[in-house]
């Protein structure tokens, strides 16, 4: 496999490059607010690309670490924005400092089944609870379902991800790293593709009042996305047509994650989840697409692939 | 022994990875001159919050002003309220002259963090201010009154909780209090507590 990663990482850094190139160019010649964007993708890919880099040779531990790390943040940014009160705190705690390690122990012991419920089961039964020995009812009903909201979209659907680590697929033994490398750039890839193409021929807006920025014709940049997907067949364990399908799932599950989140975001009143600090964007508005594409594809892959 | 500034250093590292804690100058700049910062109270990590959003510069000679009851006890806690935070403690049941540690503080010419309310409140708007604002405010007439607006720190560290939830919580400093002629007691420190809250819509 670390053939297989060297291979990838070159691409992706001559890719990178030239992109980096290409937006240095623009950004002298015709300085606008989408090369900006660009550029600032571009910026962040190259992040990404190191703490893959680095996870990658760094091995599981490490991997799973960064994850639980990003799941932190984004529950962090959740709930700043979400209106609790002070009577939720133990479950808030709770939250953070019991599920969000349990969760990602689970991944690194392999305890597939357990993972799957911890947090739908586990923690839906616990936290009211915790929330209901305050006697607070006011909103009880409402407070319970955000804290439970965010658990689901930073810590479960989110852990999906490095948890592709663990499934057990015949032939594909010791190689697993690829398959998350292939939701990542394919995510990322659609994310852009998504921008791009909604920029220059957007007219037919999904939902105007959620988001302005998504487009159907935009979501036709996706299928471009998928596209280069099933070209990266070699780098999985599916077949070109399988990985195109696989890849069109993620896209979807990706555009309509950062459908739902966005009308999150909106019913709270922000505009950016990273609004609580200035001039930083949210780290949930990178992984809105992510959270909803990781269940899919980890469900997908283990349904159709996984003993 | 470790050093306070390295204690100083790590105890702003965990309160921005926990709580955030930034500041938003909207009133105001973050200039050295002498000031009394006052606060809504709602939780013990205030003291931190306010005294870490302030630039470094600023926080050498900037002191919270504590309460002896909880800060004092303990020995680490007493030494971060002591020598980290430069804190003035402020015994709350004592009957003559609450105020002096604070006026020691206010004639070498540095400044003061202060929460009015005397006490952590657990509602979304802060408690009647007690009278101490008044008397420093009249008696060091230089001194610039900003009022500062925390947000969230009753969600992120509630009374009787033992850890921060890790909820981000900011601090925004408004534009320093106009001083009125002749303006009695109640009615300068409804006017304060006002200007607290108009910061937090």
């Amino acid at each position: 496999m670390a053939d297989t990663m060297t291979i990838l990482f070159g691409g992706i850094v001559a890719i990178l490059l030239v992109a980096s190139a290409v937006g240095f160019v623009l950004a002298r010649r015709s300085p606008s607010e989408t090369v900006a964007n660009l550029n600032a993708r571009i910026k962040a890919w190259w992040v990404m690309i190191a703490v893959f880099a680095v996870a990658f040779f760094a091995g599981k531990e490490v991997t799973i670490a960064l994850f639980a790390l990003t799941s932190f943040y984004c529950l962090r940014e959740f709930l700043s924005i979400t209106p609790t009160r002070a009577e939720d705190h133990r479950a808030v705690a709770v939250a953070f400092y019991i599920f969000i390690p349990l969760q990602y122990w689970l991944i690194w012991d392999e305890w597939q089944s357990l993972f799957s419920i911890l947090i739908p089961v586990w923690a839906f039964l616990v936290l009211p609870v915790l929330a209901v020995l305050k006697g607070e009812t006011e909103d009880f009903m409402a407070r319970t379902a955000r804290i439970q909201w965010a658990l689901m979209l930073t810590v479960f659907c989110i852990s999906h991800a490095p948890a592709l680590l663990i499934l057990d697929i015949p032939g594909f033994e010791g190689r697993n790293f690829l398959l998350l490398f292939f939701l990542i750039a394919v995510v990322q890839l659609s994310d852009v593709l998504q921008y791009v193409c909604g920029k220059l021929w957007g007219r037919h807006k999904v939902a105007p009042r959620v988001s302005p920025a998504k487009t159907w014709e935009g979501l036709g940049g996706g299928v471009l996305a998928a596209m280069a997907g099933a070209g990266l067949w070699w780098i999985t364990p599916f077949s070109p047509w399988q990985a195109a399908l696989m890849a069109f799932a993620i896209v979807l599950a990706g555009f309509f994650g950062g459908l739902v989140l966005s009308a999150v975001k909106r019913s709270l009143g922000a505009k950016d989840w990273g609004t609580m600090i200035e001039g930083h964007g949210g780290a949930l508005d990178r992984m809105d697409s992510v959270s909803f594409a990781a269940p899919v594809f980890f469900h997908l892959t283990n349904y159709f692939f996984a003993l | 022994m470790i050093g306070p500034r390295i204690i100083g250093q790590l105890v702003i590292a965990i309160a921005r990875f926990l709580v955030g804690g930034h500041a938003r100058w909207q009133g105001c700049a973050p200039e050295p001159a002498q000031r009394i910062y006052f606060a809504n109270h709602s939780s013990h990590l205030d003291t931190i919050i306010l005294w870490a959003a302030l630039p470094p510069e600023l926080r050498a000679a900037t002191h919270p002003v504590a309460a002896l009851d909880y800060w004092g006890k303990g020995r680490l806690r007493r030494h971060i309220a002591l020598r980290v935070l430069n804190a003035v403690l402020v015994d709350r049941a004592a009957r003559h002259d609450p105020l002096g540690p604070m006026k020691a503080a206010l004639d070498m010419g540095d400044s003061l963090i202060l929460f009015p309310e005397g006490t952590r409140g657990s509602a979304a708007m802060p408690m009647p201010f007690k009278g101490g604002l008044y008397h420093l405010a009249r008696q060091y007439p230089q001194a610039e009154l900003v009022p500062v607006w925390l947000t969230n720190l009753a969600r992120a560290y509630p009374k009787g909780a033992i850890l921060p939830a890790p909820i981000v919580c900011t601090a925004t400093f408004g534009m320093p209090l106009e001083r009125i002629e002749g303006e009695d007691k109640p009615a300068f420190l409804a006017r304060a507590r006002a200007a607290v809250c108009a910061l937090g819509e």
